[in-house]
């Protein structure tokens, strides 16, 4: 007897705050990482309505509730989440941290990974993906990535110079694996 | 973590991704069947986000500015509940809303309703102990938009709502009783069961409502998630 989704429809930006939200950790933490990209419709068009929503582990592979335990590896103020509309032309960017690896489901160990959940205008529901981190070994036992076969490519992120980048595709030919929870 | 879990058996009260009557679906539903993913911490634990900075004023979305906002004066109260219907504590709760003329103070809003100088239209609480959140506005207005001829929403409050993890995770919209805007809503009807939209229409409360001073309405949240199945690969 849940309560259904409805869509965040257009108007939601003045009033769901992105202010520092994007930014998981201060910029020039080390480790810091710049995760970009463009969420794009079935016909490739940029969706400039769109609000994104990132859930991690830190970079020792803790969550939030976990977070009393403070240490040196943990970044001030990390909370495992960020958020950020996309702008005019679909784009986001989010600073983040390479989080550490998370326990799987029977306890196999998963590659590192954040949630990336996408609320947009004409999304009567979110859509949830992953984003795996390129050149990272664990990504060839991680049990996620291979049950999806040849569309495991999508959910790995490139390397732009020093920024991560991983376009949504909400539709068409390329579309992004997306998850029921 | 114990087996392997979905959240999600069966008989989902959500609407599709495609819903053809809402156009907007067309090119941004995906069309590809969803994975279905093992749960693990990731999606079984819950951001801590906005709990050290909501002030107890934000729920009170008429007195943000210096004058009073036109309008039906409301309150807006009921409890954020898990799916064994206990309560979901200390959880953000975030709304926002069109004005009572029906319009949003954002630019993409560009529809010939005044604007309230005195009205912004969002607001933030924690829930309590209860898992009672609790908002003092005014009546939002129904508004125009573009998806087909005299196209109007019912009026609305939009809600966005936590919970304990990531399966928790909705943002909907709460509807007033009896809106005749229902049967034209596609927004609305894309919910293929009726007992599912029912379900996201408050009831006035008299014991919210009080004298003289504002009508009251009752809406209780039923977020998804604690039960769960086991997975089978
Ligand atoms: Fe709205």
């Amino acid at each position: 007897m849940t309560t259904p989704s409805q869509t965040i429809g257009p108007f939601f930006g003045y009033a769901l705050p992105a202010d520092g939200l994007p930014d998981l950790v201060p910029a020039g933490t080390p480790g810091a990482v710049v995760l970009t990209g463009t969420v794009r419709d079935g016909a490739g068009a940029p969706v400039p309505d769109a609000l994104l929503e990132v859930w991690q582990a830190d970079a020792g592979g803790r969550f939030a509730d976990a977070f009393e335990d403070l240490d040196r590896a943990q970044p001030a103020g990390f909370t495992g989440f960020g958020r950020c509309p996309t702008d005019p032309d679909g784009r986001f960017r989010f600073v983040t941290v390479k989080p550490g690896a998370v326990p799987g489901s029977d306890g196999v160990p998963q590659a590192p990974h954040l949630d990336l959940v996408v609320f947009a205008r004409g999304l009567l529901k979110p859509v949830v993906t992953r984003v795996y981190f390129p050149a990272e070994a664990a990504n060839t036992t991680d049990p996620v990535l291979a049950a999806l076969g040849d569309r495991a490519a999508g959910l790995v992120a490139r390397e732009d110079g020093r920024d991560l980048v991983f376009d949504v595709h909400l539709s068409g030919d390329d579309e992004t694996v997306f998850f029921e929870l | 973590m114990t087996s392997s879990t979905s959240a999600r058996p069966t008989g989902s009260a959500d609407p599709p991704y495609l819903f053809p009557g809402y156009g907007s679906t067309v090119l941004r539903a995906p069309a590809r069947p969803l994975v279905r993913l093992p749960l693990s911490r990731t999606e079984l634990t819950s951001p801590v986000y906005g709990h050290s900075s909501v002030e107890a004023g934000e729920a009170d979305l008429t007195t943000r500015h210096s004058g009073e906002p036109l309008g039906e004066r409301i309150v807006v109260t009921g409890r954020v509940l898990d799916s064994d219907s206990r309560p979901v504590r200390n959880t953000l709760v975030e709304v926002w809303q069109a004005n009572a003329a029906g319009r949003y103070p954002h630019a993409a809003d560009q529809h010939p309703a005044p604007l309230d100088p005195n009205f912004t239209g969002a607001g933030r609480c924690l829930t309590d102990d209860e898992g009672r959140y609790r908002f003092v506005t005014v009546k939002p207005g129904a508004y125009p938009w573009g998806n087909h001829h005299n196209a109007w929403r019912p009026a609305h409050l939009h809600f966005s709502v936590f919970g304990p993890g990531l399966t928790s995770r909705l943002i909907t919209q709460m509807y007033f009783p009896g809106d005749p805007l229902f049967a034209f809503d596609p927004i609305y009807q894309s919910i293929p069961d009726q007992a599912a939209r029912d379900r996201l229409v408050s009831r006035l409360d008299l014991d919210v409502t009080t004298p003289q001073w504002a009508l009251g309405y009752q809406w209780d949240i039923v977020l998804r998630g604690s039960r769960q199945t086991p997975w089978e690969s």
